[in-house]
């Protein structure tokens, strides 16, 4: 009995142990994340005004907002998504649900799962060289596909776990009335893993509305209002990775709007992630 | 082993089945009565669900698995290559072990199926659903909210909606893979009762772990140990007078 009782003794020790550095660790966590919200308000906050969002991106030492860079933006990250999501949502059903057999299924979960790892910058250099380089100039374009080829494999990837999550039961049912499998696949598993695909879907646009990287050499950057996609287009990450770099303290200033609007876009996608679409997945 | 049995529905001949190299059924020959009620005992493994399945080719769905014998419904292969495979499907009904309500209505559950071989009006449309809802015993329940979804439920109604949307389209052949085995006890006589009612109709095969089950639906038995069809009889001549020992140390429960 007094063995066993140091055996309870221990692994309560244990448990008390591992919760604490699991506590800590959160904390640790949330602590910076905190820090970087509260940096982005206390700089960025004071300078959101009206400006921002009706004038063009200045010259040093003139007033102006970041119109052009947020349109731009907006224009490359929703062609990006509507590259990426047909792309990104039929390639996952094709794993998920017909590459059972064969070596074209491995084969593309392993490619995307290196894409999916892949620097931002690589993609960038990738599409400068076939889409700039070739082409002969920078362009809104060639900014998107970028994107999409980041979009892409993340939507691959929830797709095809989302799919995979939706019980076999359930094509069988299906099935089972003599439903040819394209129409258990549309009508019933997509119904069933809608939430978690376009929650997927939402944190992919989050992620590229950040991204810098492969927008510096393939859409580059434009000072003035444009919204052709075929020329070089401003963004707002751009704007700010050069606003930000400037000595100048209005752009300094601007840069912290600016990051403090993509971060805000990017908290409101992941709160409608997570809440709009969770209570659709239980009701429906 | 075989014996003669009214007007066969479902015949097979030397069927085989693997799982990649397991071989799951072992030269099973059977001929399962129309217009009865023919359940499929045995322990846990030996291959009940596995013959079911072939009858409406389910586990095509999956990679690795074949089968080799025959199956004949109506005196028609079911593999011929002529037979396609969801017209098959869709004469040969199926309800789950787990009810499956599809996340949509209740109503847009029981016209799913109707909807893929059929272009009702309305009016018909909602006649049949009706009607397949009655032939479920579900409909005085749902009647007042055919447009909620499915799954707000319970599993006993869940498993009736199964029923009723596989009755909607008309299938010859109904299918059953221990449909009150999440069931509550009510539930489970309500789908008992069912049976008894849909017989006339349809030719049921119903695999169950539950004796009291098999004796109480079914009018014909067939005793299955791995992979084996052991017995194949009366269900009244199963459980009062087996022919096997094997059978009988079953059906006593000094097996099993």
């Amino acid at each position: 009995m007094s063995h066993l009782n140091a055996r309870y003794m221990r692994r309560k020790l244990v448990n008390k142990l591992t919760l604490s550095i699991a506590t800590a660790t959160v904390i640790f966590a949330l602590f910076f994340l905190v820090w970087i919200l509260w940096t982005l308000f206390a700089h960025g906050f004071s300078y959101i005004n009206i400006g921002v969002f009706t004038k063009m991106t200045p010259p040093p030492g003139s007033s102006g907002g970041l119109l052009n860079a947020i349109v731009g933006s907006l224009y490359m990250v929703a062609a990006a998504t509507a590259i990426g999501t047909p792309v990104g949502i039929l390639a996952g059903t094709y794993l998920a649900e017909y590459g059972k057999t064969g070596w074209l299924a491995p084969t593309t979960r392993f490619i995307n799962d290196i894409l999916l790892s892949a620097p931002s910058i690589v993609i960038g250099l990738f599409v400068y060289e076939v889409a700039v380089h070739h082409v002969g100039h920078f362009s809104g374009w060639a900014g998107s596909l970028a994107l999409s080829l980041i979009v892409i494999p993340v939507v691959v990837r929830t797709t095809e776990n989302m799919l995979q999550l939706v019980p076999s039961s359930l094509r069988e049912a299906a099935a089972a009335l003599g439903a040819p499998y394209w129409k258990v696949v549309t009508n019933v598993v997509y119904r069933s893993a809608r939430a978690g695909i376009m929650t997927g879907l939402l944190l992919a646009v989050a992620r590229i509305s950040g991204e810098t990287a492969p927008l510096l050499f393939t859409a580059l950057n434009n000072q003035f209002w444009s919204s052709d996609m075929s020329h070089p287009i401003s963004s707002l990450a751009v704007v700010i990775f050069q606003f930000a770099m400037s000595p100048y303290e209005d752009w300094q200033h601007l840069a912290w709007a600016g990051a403090l609007i993509i971060t805000l876009f990017v908290l409101t996608l992941n709160i409608l992630a997570r809440t709009v679409l969770r209570p659709g997945q239980e009701s429906s | 082993m075989s014996i003669e049995t009214p007007t066969p529905k479902i015949t097979t001949t030397n069927l085989n089945f693997y799982y990649g190299k397991f071989r799951a059924l072992k030269d099973i020959n059977l001929s399962i009565p129309a217009s009865q009620v023919t359940a499929f005992i045995g322990p846990s493994g030996c291959g009940k669900s596995t013959l079911l399945r072939t009858f409406n080719r389910m586990y095509e769905l999956y990679p690795k698995l074949r089968v080799e014998g025959q199956i004949l419904i109506d005196g028609h292969d079911i593999h011929d290559a002529k037979q396609d495979l969801n017209l098959l499907r869709a004469k040969v009904g199926m309800v789950f072990q787990k009810p499956t309500p599809f996340p949509m209505s209740i109503y847009d559950n029981v016209a799913y199926g109707i909807k893929l071989y059929e272009n009702l009006s309305k009016v018909e449309m909602d006649e049949r659903i009706e009607w397949a809802l009655q032939k479920a015993a579900i409909w005085t329940e749902v009647k007042d909210k055919l447009h909620q979804s499915g799954s707000g439920l319970s599993g006993g109604q869940q498993q009736r909606l199964c029923i009723a949307r596989c009755v909607a389209v008309k299938p010859n052949v109904l299918l059953l893979d221990e449909p009150c085995s999440a069931l509550d006890p009510i539930s489970t006589a309500r789908i008992e009762e069912l049976v008894h009612e849909l017989k006339s109709d349809y030719t049921i095969v119903i695999v169950t772990h539950n004796m009291q089950q098999a004796a109480r639906v079914s009018d014909y038995t067939a005793y299955m140990y791995l992979g084996e069809l052991i017995e194949f009889a009366e269900t009244e001549k199963i459980f009062t007078n087996p022919s096997r020992k094997e059978t009988e140390d079953y059906i006593t429960g000094k097996f099993g």
